[in-house]
């Protein structure tokens, strides 16, 4: 084997290797749209929080403008307090509401950030004060059927 | 009574055989560590060895890679639009190749095509004592043979993992898109929203890196320790590719078990 | 025997799993000197050169080479011996992976820091010795038997040792290449001022080129001498040994209980 043919080859060799690990990244894997470069730290409170996971996306108007970082439980307010990574490129107003949604009648769940019209801006390490938390399915559809029982014979 | 005696000293002569063996694979692991510093400061031997098992082993892991992902493309969809979601066919082949698949497949592959290969130019060359000659001839066989088939190894296994993958994606992409007709946008962007760049992508790689260190480990340490004849270095070969696929397949569970596991 | 011993060998016993390979082994082996250790297949002699090379370690007794106590020697002062050494193996055991020339390149390369064009005049040189200048480009499998020892001759050879060490160098030769080689070692130990040790059991051969013999048995020496002294003695093992005898001192049946018993045995059973 000739040796500039072998380095040849296996130069070839780590560079598709190496074409094929950025492909993977940037094509399949959402390092490209996801990983924001600086980003500051948010919190909500909620009563539910569903089914909602950490790195789940924070999404306004339908855009995804940062990350769950962390889920905990308050135990003095029995509350959960989420706290978000958001991209520095956006702010988002005092008065901003956060809800907890879900994509699609079965999807995954997100945080979606409705913006008020305050002109203060919230700050990094602030605590959004406005939530709603997650619809839980069985509630609803329990709520659903005991009104349905309860106005059921008023009707006969 | 004198059978009974005989069975217990087989089991446990057999059981202290197994025990040194692994014993002496941990200081023959330690050792090939301690070598690697030359390997490295002679970069001639390890691109041989990533030829030898890296480029070589190119044209089985994409076409196998191709293969599969044809294969992901159609059973995926044939399921998925039974629910109606056949745009998710681009989350289901490229999560199912770049956390599982990708890695296992391509370790599977890995070990034998270029373990086994290792395994026996290791073998034979104990067999005809050119590992003696070399150490006689004042170059260490460990330093000068076994590291850098290692290292070449754990080198091209992460690469060919990649490659598996990413021909995997592009079969199925092929079969989703191009052959049936499921929209390009969702395919690709579908994808990118499911699947994380650290999450899924990254220890997809770490799999890979360990797989390799597995099968390398094992390539070179069946070789080394073969029995110098052309039965024993068969014997070796074999046991190269099946303790590699045992040994993937239960490190695939433990790193799934870590990795995966949800909050 | 001369005081100036390059390899002094004193007592020396070795064991493979408690079975005695070796017992109170005594040879010198003056500088210089051709000196062939001799005897039936299994006798422990390729063990004795391994021993001498520091591939094993004896379990009692000594070996000293030019000097120095192989067998207490650590990992590099071993290594720094060695390449002092040169060894022809059995079979040649050149690296079949790479050509003729880089087999003999080999250690000057991982030894030295010498050009490329030193290597190669070195390397030619050697190969020029062994009349094989003009097969450097060929491939190990594309050599013969003869050949192929040559090569693996000139590579041990390459750093120019102060001794040499030939495991079986005629085995499998056919007469001319037994002849060549024969002379070579001659030659070449004469031309390089080494000393030479030829585990060996052909006698015919050995008797013309070599200056001293050791005879081996069952892990002892049972007799020595120049080749000469060993032709006219009246030692029963070595007449059996020299005239290719079937049976005598060396039986010809592995220990066995009687065949007629076994017979019956297998009779029996039957």
């Amino acid at each position: 084997m000739n040796r500039t043919v072998l380095d040849l080859w296996v130069g070839f060799f780590v560079a598709i290797g190496m074409a094929a690990l950025l492909f993977l990244a940037l094509k399949v894997g959402n390092l490209s749209s996801s990983n924001f470069s600086e980003t500051y730290v948010l919190q909500a409170k909620f009563d539910n929080i569903g089914g909602l996971k950490v790195r789940g996306p924070v999404k306004s108007a339908g855009v995804v403008v940062g990350r769950v970082a962390n889920i905990q439980f308050d135990s003095s307010t029995y509350e959960a307090v989420v706290t978000m990574n958001v991209d520095t490129r956006y702010r988002f107003p005092k008065d901003t509401f956060a809800s907890i949604l879900t994509s699609g009648l079965l999807g995954e769940q997100y945080i979606g950030l409705d913006v008020g019209g305050d002109e203060r801006m919230l700050k990094a390490g602030d605590t959004i004060a406005k939530t709603q938390s997650a619809v839980v399915l069985e509630k609803l559809i329990s709520q659903f059927l005991y009104n349905k029982a309860t106005e059921g014979p008023e009707k006969k | 009574m004198d059978s009974l005696r005989n069975l217990l000293v087989g089991l446990g002569s057999r059981v202290t055989d197994r025990i040194w063996r692994l014993g002496f694979a941990a200081r023959f692991f330690a050792a090939i560590l301690g070598y690697s510093a030359q390997t490295f400061l002679r970069p001639q031997l390890l691109l041989r060895e990533i030829w030898f098992s890296g480029v070589l082993s190119l044209i089985i892991i994409l076409v196998s890679g191709l293969f599969v992902g044809l294969v992901l493309g159609l059973q995926g969809y044939e399921t998925l639009q039974r629910y109606g979601s056949s745009e998710a066919l681009g989350i289901l082949v490229a999560l199912s190749l770049v956390r599982e698949l990708g890695p296992v497949v391509a370790g599977l592959l890995f070990a034998s095509r270029a373990g086994s290969a290792v395994t026996a130019e290791i073998g034979l060359m104990k067999a005809t004592e050119q590992l003696k000659a070399m150490d006689m001839m004042a170059v260490n066989p460990l330093a000068r043979v076994v590291a850098p088939r290692f290292w070449g190894g754990v080198i091209s296994m992460p690469l060919l993992a990649a490659l598996f993958s990413m021909m995997g994606v592009f079969g199925g992409y092929l079969i989703g898109v191009v052959f049936i007709g499921v929209d390009e946008g969702a395919f690709w962007s579908q994808m990118q929203a499911s699947v994380d760049f650290r999450e899924d992508v990254l220890n997809g790689v770490i799999k890979s890196f360990v797989f390799g260190v597995a099968v390398s480990l094992i390539a070179v340490f069946e070789g080394y320790d073969s029995v110098p004849t052309a039965e024993g270095v068969s014997r070796a070969i074999t046991r190269t590719v099946v303790t590699s696929a045992l040994a993937i397949l239960a490190l695939d569970f433990v790193l799934t078990s870590f990795m995966f596991r949800s909050l | 025997m001369p005081a100036d011993c390059l390899v002094k060998i004193r007592d020396l016993n070795f064991s493979y799993d408690n079975r005695p390979i070796l017992n109170g082994i005594n040879m010198d082996f003056p500088r210089g000197k051709v000196v062939a250790i001799m005897g039936g297949s299994g006798c422990g002699k390729t063990t004795l050169l391994r021993l001498i090379g520091g591939q094993l370690r004896p379990t009692g007794g000594s070996v000293e080479v030019n000097g120095q106590a192989v067998h207490r020697m650590g990992h590099a002062e071993l290594y720094a011996m060695r390449r002092r050494m040169g060894m022809l193996f059995q079979f040649g055991a050149l690296f079949t992976d790479i050509s003729v020339f880089d087999n003999v390149a080999f250690q000057i390369r991982e030894h030295t820091d010498l050009p490329e064009e030193l290597v190669r005049d070195l390397v030619m040189m050697k190969l020029n010795a062994v009349g094989l200048r003009g097969a450097h480009k060929l491939m190990p499998n594309e050599l013969s038997g003869g050949m192929a020892r040559r090569v693996a001759l000139a590579r041990a050879i390459a750093l120019d040792p102060m001794l040499m060490m030939y495991d079986e160098p005629f085995t499998g030769l056919d007469p001319l290449s037994l002849g060549v080689i024969g002379q070579l070692i001659r030659k070449l130990n004469d031309a390089l001022g080494a000393t030479s040790i030829m585990v060996t059991h052909d006698i015919q051969e050995s008797m013309l080129i070599v200056d001293y013999i050791y005879f081996m048995s069952e892990g002892r020496v049972v007799a020595e001498g120049t080749p000469d002294e060993l032709r006219a003695t009246k030692d029963p093992f070595v007449h059996q040994f020299l005239y290719a005898e079937a049976d005598g001192p060396v039986p010809f049946h592995y220990p066995a209980g009687d065949f007629s018993a076994d017979l019956l045995r297998s009779n029996a059973r039957g």
